[in-house]
């Protein structure tokens, strides 16, 4: 989807603030934020490409104005209610007013290194070859689907050269709406600046994505 | 922020969906254990040792596990090595994608729009922000981790560092210089 999360390009956020010796954590509750999303994750009843379409749906204006952990939050609480785990009631009120749905699975404290260390490999077999190999000129799809997709508005419809075969994984335009794992080749594909950028931009530069098979179309 | 993200873990966990013993321990896991120490070791190892740079430009995933760092937001690495020609930098216009496995949580400017916006776009006038002024000739290669990969950035050995072991390279890697909005420190500035 063209959403609020798609800023390569975009202009006007003023210039980075890095933070000298910045904390891991900025708050309390940042680090309570990151643990619920990550225990909840565990229940296995979405992956992580409907995580990603969950927060980039959060409108423009409240998700341009919201820390990440935030986003995380409120991301939260959609999948928490679409999967019955709890009511808008529920999370509006804070209270526990109904049996909700049960997971497959509920993160203990006894887990957790071995599920952080194992995390979460979406590399999947295929068995046809890749269709481009190294040194092809590809170009990339124009297309605006209102559904989660990972290739950037910046770079559709551009031409770039594959770099390289970077094996084949889950497939997140479908994985993300519950439609399978269908995985696909994905490709290193690399870009002048100025097929992106056009006129003044910096010709030192290049930019690469790294994009599933379906996202390009031979030259 | 403090009391929706608290009623939030006090209903779920009244529900009996999470377990708050759970959360300090990936909390304790991201504060101590898992950091930008880790990938340090792993380009410190790369510099002194060739045969491990090697495999670590052929088989990043597997290089990086033999020094123990797997998992989570690092299960697919890639290592993309700076030249005296090119500068390398990393970035998620997207989400906030970052090899969490050597590198910990993003710091917040990684995962702010600022960022995600200009480093695609205008990466001299980000690394300027930075404190970092490259040479006009460099070629920089920014890669948008839109997928799976996840990089780290090898960046130069520092000069001046011959005579120094693994542990003291370690200390001139910063958790910048692995993302591409630094370079490594030079000898003798590192604390």
């Amino acid at each position: 989807m063209n959403g609020p999360h798609d800023l390569g390009g975009q202009m006007g956020f003023g210039p980075v603030a890095p933070e000298k010796d910045e904390p891991v954590f900025h708050a309390e509750w940042e680090k309570r934020a990151l643990g619920v999303t990550l225990s909840c994750g565990a229940f296995g009843a979405w992956n992580i490409d409907e995580s990603r379409h969950a927060r980039e749906s959060i409108p423009p204006a409240e998700y341009l104005s919201a820390s990440y952990y935030e986003i995380w939050i409120r991301a939260l609480d959609t999948l928490l209610e679409r999967h019955g785990f709890a009511t808008r009631d529920e999370l509006r009120a804070g209270q526990n007013l109904t049996q909700g749905a049960v997971p497959k699975r509920t993160l203990k404290a006894e887990m957790v290194a071995g599920v952080l260390a194992r995390g979460g490999p979406c590399d999947r077999p295929v068995h046809v070859e890749p269709k481009f190999a190294a040194g092809d000129r590809v170009r990339t799809r124009n297309f605006h689907p209102e559904t989660h997709t990972r290739l950037p508005r910046y770079a559709r419809d551009k031409v770039g050269m594959i770099e390289a075969v970077q094996g084949s994984f889950v497939f997140p335009d479908d994985n993300a709406h519950g439609q399978g794992e269908n995985p696909q080749w994905v490709y290193t594909v690399v870009f002048d600046a100025a097929e992106i950028w056009g006129d003044g931009c910096d010709p030192t530069l290049s930019v690469s994505i790294d994009a599933w098979e379906s996202y390009l179309e031979r030259m | 922020m403090q009391a929706r993200v608290r009623a939030l873990e006090t209903l779920l966990t009244e529900k009996g969906l999470i377990d708050p013993a759970a959360i300090d321990a990936i909390v304790e896991t991201y504060e101590t254990r898992v950091g930008p120490r880790n990938g340090a070791r792993v380009v410190a190892k790369a510099w002194a040792n060739p045969d491990f740079a090697e495999w670590l430009r052929a088989d990043a995933t597997a290089a990086i596990a033999s020094l123990g760092y797997t998992g989570r937001q690092g299960e697919h690495m890639r290592a993309v090595f700076n030249t005296p020609d090119t500068h390398n930098m990393v970035v998620c216009t997207l989400c906030s994608c970052y090899p969490w496995a050597v590198l910990g949580l993003p710091p917040v400017w990684y995962k702010a729009p600022a960022y995600r916006s200009r480093a695609v776009i205008n990466p001299r006038a980000v690394l300027a922000e930075f404190g970092v002024t490259l040479s006009p000739e460099t070629q920089i290669r920014v890669w948008d981790s839109t997928a799976e990969l996840r990089y780290l950035v090898v960046p130069e050995r520092p000069a001046g560092t011959e005579g120094l072991d693994e542990a003291a390279l370690a200390d001139l890697v910063t958790r910048d210089s692995m993302i591409g909005t630094g370079l490594a420190l030079a000898p003798g500035v590192a604390s």
